[in-house]
């Protein structure tokens, strides 16, 4: 049975032209890690609010451990959830903070100084229990947030861009504990995130959002290689997938797998390619440039491994799609197709 | 050359007009209550003797002063805690968006803005003996067998007085606590929701303890109002009835202007100098902490 399931979930805000969640169907697996990605304004975050209980859907289900619970106040839907400001109470000692949910939920004042210090142990905060927030560093922050959402070992967990907050360095060790931790515990997770890299990083699975529809619901690697439309197939990816216009398709390849001509791999789409930029990015290098021949004008990108020799500014020569690499879409909606099949020229 | 002004000089000519100002019309008149405190002096007369501390026994021989005591810190209470409660209700319901918003915050505010001597009037009347419209509407909804005398039976006299002062505190009151309410994230509120908590923990255990800063000026400021304020008992009821409504402003002014006797109304006064050196302290310590953090 899915831990979480929403049916045709919709918002509409008064006096906004389109809904901000328009017909959402999720599933989570038990003890999974699911990752809502989207730009902002894709309405992640409405989603997950509306799961919640802190947003009426408009319409559609929610149902939670196989429970409808539209209509339910937040307090009976027993989820946890931790927030993008992490919203600590800031007149609370981190201790407090942590008890909170236990306090609302009647476990007997008993048991609450066990459950806390296990909370705490598991994100290493044991120290700080006597503090206030306002003492707190943003890493420290997010481990209290998380602590107290644990602390009663709740059946689903949601979590809001909980690392949009940290700097650059530490989001990296955060998001490394975060999986761990998870994988720990085993309690089903919705994440939502802007960040492709979080993303992929974390999730079991990625439901890629855009303007309030699911464009793609898969692992990592399914909405990365095998993308369900042009906007998840630009979405992921830094550079995005090459979209190459030709006729009623265009087609797509991931700057990985552009790569000079080899006489021993044939590779799936040859086209000659002239490089009008070089990056060194260190592990590799980021060449861009204009094709020639049938798909004369339009440019693209390559990324090749910095070991490799490059050609240099102003070369031209051969470039090949790896085999198995190239991916094509209907011109008119963007949507995935199997063949190149009536494609011009 | 040098400039005359230099800066030690600017800076206290600049603040000569507010040290004037604050000397001429609280220092002189506190010194003097403390002068004639202490002496025999009466209102026309010319000449006035050292009496030591006897107008302070005088006074405090009389149980006009005791209930007049009494009643200060009674009513300040009493006032502030029915302010608490009302402004708090009303931030809340306030704080909501609903389409005549903006009016009825303008409305609530009104009674902070007109004059106190006018608003206690305009009570005089609805709580009148003869024409009250309270007591229309009791005695054509059969609620009371005769009118009740709002003004004239002492228990009733109380209540009405504590209840003009709590209406004259609550708009005020209301609007502090409203823009404290504001400042609070909707994050907070919203993971207390998700912790489980309802609508009184929310309140009690959340927003009221993460708003307290700003309720202690609200309730500062009140106590302030309230407890040096003898325009409402003074146009309501006199003092009366038999001084059950009498309040140390009143006191001291009925016993020092109205009755001459102007050593024991500074006697009097100077009794409410301790609460407001309190309440002075008090405020100092918020301004300051709020600063700190």
């Amino acid at each position: 049975m899915p831990v979480i399931e929403t049916r045709g979930l919709t918002k509409r805000f008064p006096g906004s032209a389109r809904p901000a969640v328009d017909g959402v169907d999720i599933q989570s697996r038990d003890g999974e890690f699911l990752v809502l990605l989207g730009p902002s304004g894709s309405g992640k975050t409405t989603v997950l609010r509306m799961i919640a209980g802190l947003e009426e859907p408009t319409s559609g289900e929610i149902r939670i451990g196989g429970v409808l619970v539209n209509g339910l106040t937040p307090r009976e839907r027993r989820i946890a959830m931790v927030f993008q400001s992490y919203a600590l109470y800031p007149h609370l000692t981190v201790y407090k903070n942590i008890a909170f949910p236990l306090k609302a939920q009647g476990v007997p004042r008993s048991e609450h100084a066990a459950k806390v210090a296990w909370a705490a142990s598991i994100f290493g905060i044991e120290g700080l229990l006597d503090r206030r927030p306002r003492e707190l560093s943003g890493g420290e922050r997010q481990r209290v947030a998380l602590a107290r959402a644990l602390v009663r070992e709740p059946k689903l967990f949601l979590l809001d861009e909980p690392l949009s907050n940290l700097d650059a360095k530490l989001r990296a060790t955060a998001r490394e504990e975060l999986k761990k931790f998870q994988r720990r515990i085993g309690t089903t997770t919705v994440y939502v995130t802007h960040d492709q890299v979080e993303a992929m990083a974390l999730g079991n699975r990625v439901v890629v959002m855009d303007q309030g529809r699911v464009r793609q619901t898969g692992t990592p690697t399914e909405v990365y290689d095998d993308p369900a439309d042009t906007f998840v197939a630009t979405f992921l990816g830094s550079p995005p997938m090459n979209l190459i216009d030709d006729g009623r398709v265009t087609i797509g390849f991931r700057p990985e797998h552009f790569r000079p001509a080899d006489a021993a791999a044939p590779g799936a789409l040859r086209t000659p390619f002239r490089v009008d930029n070089v990056e060194y990015l260190g592990a590799d290098r980021l060449l861009h440039g204009e094709l020639g021949g049938r798909f004369a004008g339009r440019t693209a990108f390559s990324r090749l491994a910095s070991h490799v020799a490059a050609p240099r500014v102003g070369d031209t020569l051969d470039f090949v799609v790896e085999e198995g690499r190239v991916r094509f879409f209907d011109a008119a909606s963007g949507e995935r197709r199997e063949s190149g099949a009536g494609a011009t020229g | 050359m040098r400039s005359p002004f230099r800066t030690g000089w600017l800076g206290a000519a600049m603040l000569f007009p507010a040290v004037l100002f604050i000397a001429a019309l609280v220092g002189v008149p506190f010194l003097l209550a403390i002068l004639y405190s202490v002496s025999d002096v009466k209102v026309a007369s010319d000449e006035m003797r050292f009496v030591g501390l006897r107008n302070f026994a005088d006074v405090l021989a009389t149980p006009a002063f005791r209930t007049a005591l009494r009643n200060s810190f009674l009513f300040t209470v009493l006032s502030q805690l029915l302010v608490l409660a009302g402004a708090t209700t009303l931030a809340l319901a306030l704080r909501e968006a609903f389409r005549t918003r903006g009016l009825l915050r303008f409305l609530i505010l009104l009674p902070w803005i007109a004059p106190i001597s006018l608003g206690s009037i305009g009570w005089k009347w609805l709580l009148d003996s003869i024409y009250s419209v309270f007591n229309w509407f009791l005695m054509r909804l059969h609620l009371v067998e005769s009118p009740p005398m709002w003004l004239g039976e002492p228990a009733l006299a109380i209540a009405s007085v504590v209840l003009v002062h709590a209406w004259r505190m609550l708009p005020f009151a209301t609007v502090v606590l409203l823009a404290g309410l504001t400042s609070i994230p909707r994050d907070i509120p919203e993971a207390a929701a998700v912790d489980g908590a309802g609508f009184w923990r929310t309140h009690f255990q959340i927003t009221l303890p993460m708003i307290r800063p700003i309720v202690t000026v609200a309730v500062l400021f009140g106590v302030i109002f309230t407890f040096t304020d003898m325009t409402v008992v003074y146009i309501l009821t006199r003092g009366g009835p038999y001084d059950t409504t009498q309040v140390l402003p009143s006191l001291a002014f009925l016993t020092g202007i109205l009755g001459g006797d102007l050593g024991a109304g500074a006697a009097i006064s100077l009794f409410l100098f301790p609460v407001l050196l309190v309440v002075a302290y008090a405020m100092l310590r918020v301004a300051r902490r709020s600063i700190v953090t």
